[in-house]
C-alpha cells in the first residue's frame, strides 16, 4: 500500500508593525485611537511599576520580585481584547495585565511585599492569584472556562506561562483537556527566550511552541510579541472564536525578558550581551512610540504627562503599601477551612502563648 | 424511615445520586466514570440518570483531573472527581498540595475549592503492584484538605453526602476490601455524617482500640476474641483521618487506661503517630500500660502473596491488647 499522509499541520507567524513603528494596514486590527493611547499609557505605567518594585527590593523595602519590562506588550494588548466577564489566571510576571485588569495596585504590592493579603483579590476583579509553581495554573484556567460553559455563561478564561512552562506535564494536560471540552481558553505562552538560564532551544526541540497547540487539536499562532497590534489582533481574533463556541487557542508571543528572572537572579552570568541589545532595539513601547509619532498620537507633551502620571500612581500606590500594617498571627489560621478545626484553634492559641512567654521572657 | 441493604459501593453511589439530585451543581468527573460506571462501578448508573454534561469521562490524566477539578469548583460547580487507584494519584499530587489545599487561605478567603477526590483505598484484594497501599498521612499532612476513610456502608454514604456539601476539598478514600464485603441496612433517604467525628464501635472497660478503614472492622473482630476471653475492649473509628477526633480518643483512654492503636499504613509518622503523642501528652498519667501499634511496617506494600505477613489481623491485634494486659 501507498504510504500516505495522515495529518498536515500549519502555524501562522503573525506581525502588524514592524521595529519603526510602520504598520501592515492589511493587517492591522481596528483600534480607535482613543485605545491605542490607553494602551501607551498602561505600558508605561507597567514599565514605571516594574522598576519602581525593583528599586523597593534593591532597597530592602520589598521581598523577591519577577520584573516584567520587555513583555508589556504581550499583556496589554490581551486586556483590551478581553471582555469584561472573562477571567486571568497568570503566573508571576504578569503584573500589566493584572493591574490593567483592575486590581488595586497597592494591594498588589502587598503580595509581593509577603502579606498573603495581597491576593485577596477584590469580588469585581475576575484575576486569578498569582501562581508560583511553573506550569501548573493553565488547569485552572481550563476548568474554570469549562465550568462557565457547562454552566451556560458566556466567559473566556486567558492563562498565562512561559516558554519553559511548556515543558511541564500540566500544560499538556492543560491543553489536552482543553481540546477535548473545546473550553474557551486562550493559552498565552510569552516566550520570552529565557527559563531563568536555559534558552529556549533546550526546552524542545519543536520548531515553534505554537505548533503544540496542532497535537491537541486546535489553533496555535506565533505572534510577534513586542508588537501591540500583531498581540491585539491575535487575542481578538482567539476571544472571539472563545465567545462563539469555538474552542481554545494558544498564542506563542515571541518576546524577550529584559531583566533578570527574579531579583534573585543574574542574568549577566548566561546571557551574550548582543542579545540584549538586539532586543533593545525592539523594546515594545518605543515601537508603539514611533508608531504615535508618525500617526500624531505621540508628543512629547503626551509622554510625559503619562510618565507623570505613572509615577504619580505609582508612588502613591508605595506609600499605601508601606502605611499598610502588619496583619495579626490569627491570621495564619484563619484561611484553612471555612471553619476553624479543633485542632487549630488549639494551635493558634498554643502559639499565642509561645509568643506571649517569648515577650515576657 | 425506609431502611435498604447496601454495599459500600452501594451506599457511596446512592450519596453521589442523591446528591446530584438535591445540587444541580454536583457533578462526578474521572476515568471511565460514565457509561462504564468506574472501575469498581462506585458511579454506576449515574450517567444514565444525569447524562454527559453531569457524568464525565475525563482524558487519562490524573493531574487534568484534579486541576481542572479546582477551576470547575471555582467557576461555581461541586465536582466530585475520581481517580481510579489511590496508587495512581501521585500525578496529581502537586495539584492537591499546590493549590486545591492552598487556594482559601492563597486568596485570604477569596476563593475556596468544593472538590471532593475519591479513590479506592488500602489493601487486602490481592491486587498487582500499586493497587493495594495505604497512603494517607501523606494526605493527612496536607492542611486544608479533609481526608474521610469509611469502614461500612452507613458511614461511607452520610461521610460522602456531608464531603459533597463541604466548602473545602475533601480526599475520600474508599477501602477496597470492604466495596462488596458485607452488606448493611442504611437509609433510603440521604442523611449526613459529620466530619471529624469519631464513632463509638463498641463500649469498653479495659483497652481503647483507635482504628479507621478496614482495620476499624478487623479492630472490632480482636475486640470480640479479647471478649472470649475476658477483656473489655472499647473500639474508636475515627472514620475521618484529618481533622482527627482526638477528644473521642483521649476521653476513651482516660477511663480505659491502655491503648491500641492499628493502621494498615506504614508505622513512622502514620496516623498512629499523631494519635500516640496526643495520648502521652493528654493522658499520659491515666495509662496502665505502654501504648501498642499495630501497622504496616515502613517498607513497600508487598504484592498478593505477601500481603497477608503484612496486613493487621484481628489475632495480631488481640495480641496487642493482650499485652497491654499482661506486662505491667
Amino acid at each position: 500500500m501507498p504510504k500516505k499522509v495522515a495529518y498536515e499541520g500549519r502555524v501562522e507567524s503573525w506581525s502588524v508593525m514592524d521595529k519603526d513603528g510602520k504598520t501592515d494596514e492589511k493587517m492591522m486590527p481596528k483600534l480607535s485611537k482613543e485605545q491605542v493611547k490607553e494602551m501607551l499609557r498602561w505600558m508605561v505605567l507597567a514599565r514605571v511599576f516594574d522598576d519602581k518594585c525593583f528599586k523597593l527590593q534593591r532597597q530592602g523595602r520589598m521581598g523577591t520580585y519577577a520584573q516584567s519590562t520587555g513583555q508589556e506588550a504581550c499583556q496589554i494588548p490581551v486586556a483590551l481584547a478581553m471582555q469584561e466577564q472573562d477571567w486571568v489566571f497568570p503566573c508571576f510576571r504578569e503584573h500589566p495585565i493584572i493591574l490593567m485588569r483592575g486590581f488595586p495596585m497597592a494591594q498588589y504590592l502587598w503580595y509581593w511585599g509577603g502579606d498573603e493579603r495581597g491576593m485577596k483579590v477584590p469580588e469585581d476583579v475576575n484575576v486569578f492569584p498569582v501562581a508560583v509553581p511553573v506550569g501548573t495554573q493553565m488547569l485552572h484556567a481550563v476548568g474554570y472556562a469549562w465550568g462557565s460553559k457547562l454552566q451556560g455563561k458566556d466567559v473566556a478564561t486567558v492563562t498565562y506561562f512561559g516558554d519553559g512552562g511548556t515543558s511541564e506535564g500540566d500544560f499538556h494536560e492543560a491543553m489536552n483537556f482543553a481540546g477535548v471540552f473545546q473550553t474557551p481558553t486562550l493559552f498565552v505562552c510569552q516566550n520570552n527566550q529565557w527559563a531563568i538560564s536555559v534558552p529556549r532551544k533546550k526546552q524542545t526541540r519543536a520548531e515553534t511552541l505554537a505548533q503544540k497547540a496542532l497535537a491537541y487539536g486546535f489553533e496555535g499562532i506565533q505572534v510577534d510579541g513586542n508588537d501591540v497590534f500583531a498581540v491585539y489582533a491575535a487575542a481578538k481574533h482567539a476571544l472571539d472564536k472563545a465567545h462563539a463556541g469555538k474552542g481554545p487557542t494558544l498564542l506563542e508571543l515571541m518576546t524577550y525578558r529584559m531583566g533578570d528572572h527574579t531579583t534573585s537572579d543574574d542574568a549577566k552570568k548566561y546571557r551574550p550581551p548582543e542579545e540584549i541589545a538586539y532586543w533593545r532595539e525592539r523594546d515594545p513601547i518605543d515601537r508603539l512610540k514611533k508608531y504615535g509619532k508618525a500617526n500624531g498620537l505621540w508628543d512629547e507633551g503626551f509622554e510625559q504627562k503619562c510618565l507623570d502620571d505613572a509615577v504619580a500612581t505609582v508612588e502613591k500606590a508605595v506609600e499605601a503599601y508601606e502605611a499598610f500594617p502588619k496583619p495579626e498571627p490569627e491570621d495564619m489560621f484563619k484561611y484553612m477551612y471555612k471553619e476553624m478545626t479543633m485542632d487549630l484553634t488549639e494551635q493558634m492559641a498554643m502559639l499565642k502563648r509561645w509568643l506571649d512567654e517569648e515577650r515576657q521572657e | 424511615m425506609a431502611m435498604v441493604k447496601a454495599t459500600l459501593v452501594e451506599a457511596i453511589n446512592a450519596a453521589l445520586r442523591q446528591e446530584m439530585e438535591r445540587d444541580k451543581r454536583v457533578i462526578v468527573i474521572g476515568e471511565d466514570v460514565g457509561k462504564d460506571g468506574g472501575v469498581f462501578r462506585v458511579t454506576d448508573g449515574l450517567y444514565a440518570r444525569f447524562g454527559e454534561e453531569r457524568v464525565i469521562d475525563t482524558p487519562l490524566a490524573e493531574s487534568g483531573i484534579v486541576g481542572t477539578a479546582i477551576g470547575l469548583a471555582v467557576s461555581g460547580l461541586r465536582p466530585v472527581a475520581e481517580v481510579q487507584f489511590d496508587g495512581f494519584v501521585y500525578p496529581a499530587f502537586d495539584q492537591l498540595i499546590s493549590h486545591a489545599a492552598r487556594i482559601r487561605n492563597r486568596s485570604r478567603g477569596r476563593f475556596h475549592c468544593p472538590l471532593v477526590l475519591r479513590m479506592p483505598y488500602g489493601g487486602g484484594i490481592k491486587a498487582l503492584e500499586h493497587h493495594s497501599e495505604a497512603m494517607e498521612a501523606l494526605f493527612v499532612h496536607l492542611p486544608g484538605c479533609k481526608v474521610v476513610i469509611p469502614s461500612n456502608p452507613y458511614d461511607a454514604k452520610g461521610l460522602m453526602v456531608s464531603a459533597i456539601r463541604e466548602e473545602d476539598p475533601v480526599l475520600f478514600l474508599e477501602p477496597k476490601k470492604l466495596y462488596r464485603a458485607f452488606k448493611q441496612e442504611i437509609p433510603e433517604e440521604p442523611y449526613a455524617v459529620p466530619l471529624g467525628e469519631a464513632r463509638l464501635v463498641r463500649e469498653g472497660t479495659d483497652v481503647t482500640v483507635v482504628s479507621y478503614g478496614n482495620m476499624a472492622r478487623v479492630s472490632n473482630d480482636a475486640a470480640e476474641l479479647a471478649q472470649e476471653q475476658g477483656i473489655s475492649a472499647e473500639v474508636i473509628d475515627l472514620r475521618t483521618v484529618s481533622p482527627l477526633d482526638k477528644k473521642a480518643v483521649v476521653d476513651s483512654v482516660k477511663k480505659t487506661g491502655r491503648a491500641v492503636i492499628v493502621h494498615e499504613a506504614p508505622r513512622s509518622c502514620g496516623v498512629g503517630a499523631e494519635l500516640a503523642a496526643t495520648i502521652a501528652r493528654r493522658a499520659i498519667l491515666s495509662l496502665k500500660a505502654p501504648m501498642e501499634r499495630i501497622t504496616g511496617c515502613d517498607i513497600i506494600t508487598p504484592y498478593p502473596r505477601l500481603e497477608d505477613y503484612y496486613l493487621p489481623n484481628p489475632k495480631r491485634v488481640l495480641n496487642a491488647i493482650k499485652k497491654t494486659m499482661s506486662d505491667f
